[in-house]
């Protein structure tokens, strides 16, 4: 018997492509994708549910699918996209809904990933150049995103501690570059000026899209269990960054950078407090432990950057490409109805 | 109607390249798993396949870096920019002199231990720029988290080779690359001090440079400096001022006393270093946790070996500025 997955946050950026990704394998039965908005993604066979984060109606998705499988995508890591206290239902309240919904007595469960951020590193002038997957942060974590990532961290680690049966996994992905992610990094290295703090340049890591999803499915196939930092080798200064993009830096005053990250979030330049502390302070993870296991990145961190770049010169000349609209009756004529031929 | 126009169009996006490198992707990892690659099952997208050949040979897409700059923030294209600027000031003005350099290594990882004086301290870039030149390996300076706060200074510090003080930046230098590195346990309380309180060492941390060496398995190398205090001494501090900037002192310096621009000018001291034997801490490496009592007498024995060696090379010293 096959696989029988559940994918929460199809309607975002990586849900939808993994549950892409995990509907070709010939392994897997069942794709139940859940989020409250519309997948923006073409899928073939992925079952998309309308849901909220409600436990009543998270417990009754996961008794009747049956699911043994949970990939957990729909952390909100990008603090621009919503308020805090949405952030805070979303990240929180859902993931502990979700663990609870998987800890019923009747659950098949025996795998979990979730996706989470370097950003339960935080960064901060007193850090080391590496995080290991057991590194403390150095300073209590100041800005909401990073406090929910640590609370649904903490249920994770519960999870994993009373169902000592399921492989647990958790990933933490550094800041993601690529063709089509969009996140406060690449909308700041789109623009032909790009802010940085006078006095400072940090170094940063990245990783691909690409290798964020094949990370994400490697774990899956091999049961991996624990905490993996998933990043590109090699750290790059931001200066170098924003000239591999070709673009020209912005130098913003040193001080009162959360000032200045405030006023240009009124412009409609998205600087969220935890991007002013990286792009002052800069942060490093440690990839060994993943690639420990077999995995191999395809991207370095100056890989990415050059990938993104490329893309963005692309996109700059040619323009947007038509995005892909999710319609209800369509996609459920072509699982459900009798007229389609399968074989 | 409309559902069979959207019928069309899904179809005709699936051949999209972005979509493409992504189902790629998910091809690929089951490829890991399943047995090794074909060469013609590579990425069955234009664009993507290109860049994974232009990478290196394991297929990891790369990038022409632009500068040099490496994971702990030093750029070699800096440092030579510096030796250039530093190296009259070394060989003219203090005149360094090193006693017993052949005893720092040629390879492998040692953590070079030194007192640290001077309102602006330098012995940290006379000891770096000696031994980069002479022995021809980089040097890394352990400094205080200080130094990445300060907008410039953190920029400068760390493209010299200034790398942030944690135990585990010093256990990937010494243990996994074995580069040499320079540490000064007594922190600001050397340079910080007053002239009257010249030689004489502050405490050596909480020893945490012990824990270091005997985590990372490398040897001790205690090296004791003097000129550097005279270079720039302190007759007076303002400790309000060092509080509202935040800085551990905020001096006032002999050269100050000659004016504006003398200010920054280091007086003409000889600066002498010397050597000491390199101390092979008995413990095996990789511990979670070493003997407190033994890091703190190693601490201490290497502190007063400096000190003995500090009073025999000013016993012999008959001039500050001719040595």
């Amino acid at each position: 018997m096959g696989k029988r997955v559940l994918v929460t946050g199809l309607g975002s950026f990586w849900g939808g492509r993994l549950a892409q990704a995990i509907e070709k394998r010939p392994d897997v039965d069942v794709v139940v994708g859940l989020d409250t908005r519309e997948p923006t993604v073409e899928l073939e066979r992925t079952e998309y549910v309308r849901t909220d984060e409600s436990y009543s109606l998270l417990s009754r998705i996961v008794r009747a699918t049956q699911v043994d499988t949970i990939v957990h995508a729909f952390l909100v890591v990008d603090s621009t996209q919503m308020t805090g206290r949405q952030m805070h239902e979303v990240n929180v309240i859902g993931t502990m809904n979700l663990f609870a919904a998987a800890s019923q007595p009747e659950s098949k469960v025996r795998n979990v990933v979730v996706k989470s951020s370097t950003l339960v590193y935080g960064s901060h002038h007193a850090d080391p150049v590496w995080f290991t997957e057991s590194s403390r942060r150095s300073a209590l974590p100041r800005h909401v995103v990073e406090r929910t990532l640590m609370e649904v961290e903490g249920y994770v680690r519960d999870y994993a501690a009373d169902n000592p049966h399921v492989s647990v996994s958790l990933l933490r992905f550094s800041n993601v570059l690529g063709e089509e992610i969009d996140t406060p990094i690449t909308r700041l290295l789109r623009r032909p000026f790009v802010p940085c703090f006078f006095g400072y340049d940090p170094r940063l890591q990245f990783v691909h899209e690409t290798d964020v999803v094949r990370a994400m499915l490697f774990v899956l196939e091999h049961d991996l269990d624990g905490t993996f930092n998933v990043a590109g080798d090699g750290l790059l200064p931001w200066s170098e960054v924003i000239a591999l993009c070709g673009k020209r830096p912005w130098p913003l005053p040193p001080v009162g950078r959360g000032l200045a990250g405030a006023v240009l979030g009124r412009l409609g330049v998205d600087l969220p407090p935890e991007l002013i502390d990286l792009l002052t302070y800069g942060r490093g993870v440690d990839n060994r432990k993943l690639k420990a296991e077999g995995f191999e990145y395809r991207y370095t961190s100056a890989g990415a950057v050059r990938m993104f770049a490329e893309s963005a010169r692309l996109r700059s000349t040619v323009g947007d490409e038509p995005r892909y609209r999710y319609e209800r009756d369509v996609e459920n004529f072509f699982r459900h109805s009798p007229a389609v031929v399968r074989d | 109607m409309r559902a069979m126009a959207a019928q069309g169009s899904p179809g005709g996006r699936r051949r999209r390249p972005a979509l493409v490198a992504i189902d790629g992707a998910g091809d690929a990892s089951a490829r890991e798993v399943t047995g090794p690659a074909t060469a013609d099952d590579r990425e069955p997208d234009g664009t993507d396949a290109a860049g994974a050949e232009a990478g290196a040979a394991a297929g990891t897409v790369d990038a022409e870096r632009l500068s040099d700059v490496d994971e702990w923030g030093r750029s070699q294209h800096m440092r030579d920019l510096l030796a250039v600027l530093y190296e009259p000031i070394y060989e003219r003005w203090l005149r360094v002199e090193w006693e017993g350099f052949e005893k720092l290594p040629r390879t492998g990882g040692a953590l070079l231990v030194a007192n640290h004086a001077g309102a602006i301290p330098l012995d940290a870039p006379s000891i770096m720029h000696g031994i980069e030149r002479d022995l021809g390996r980089p040097v890394y300076g352990l400094g205080d988290e200080m130094f990445k706060r300060i907008p410039l200074v953190n920029v400068g510090w760390s493209r010299l080779g200034g790398v942030q003080a944690h135990p585990d930046n010093a256990y990937r230098l010494l243990r996994e690359q074995g580069h040499l590195v320079v540490v000064f346990p007594e922190g600001a309380r050397g340079p910080g001090k007053h002239w009257s309180e010249r030689y004489k060492l502050r405490r050596f941390g909480r020893g945490g440079f012990v824990q270091i060496a005997m985590r990372a398995g490398v040897p001790i190398i205690p090296l004791a400096v003097i000129g550097s205090e005279e270079t720039m001494p302190i007759v007076a501090k303002l400790p309000t001022l060092a509080r509202l900037l935040g800085l551990p002192y905020v001096p006032i310096t002999a050269n100050m006393l000659l004016g504006p621009v003398a200010a920054l000018v280091p007086f003409p001291a000889k600066m002498r270093i010397r050597v000491l034997d390199p101390i092979h801490l008995d413990v095996p490496p990789d511990q979670p946790r070493y003997s407190r009592s033994k890091i703190m007498d190693t601490s201490e024995a290497i502190r007063n070996a400096i000190q003995e060696e500090l009073y025999d090379m000013l016993r012999r010293r008959r001039s500050v500025i001719f040595g």
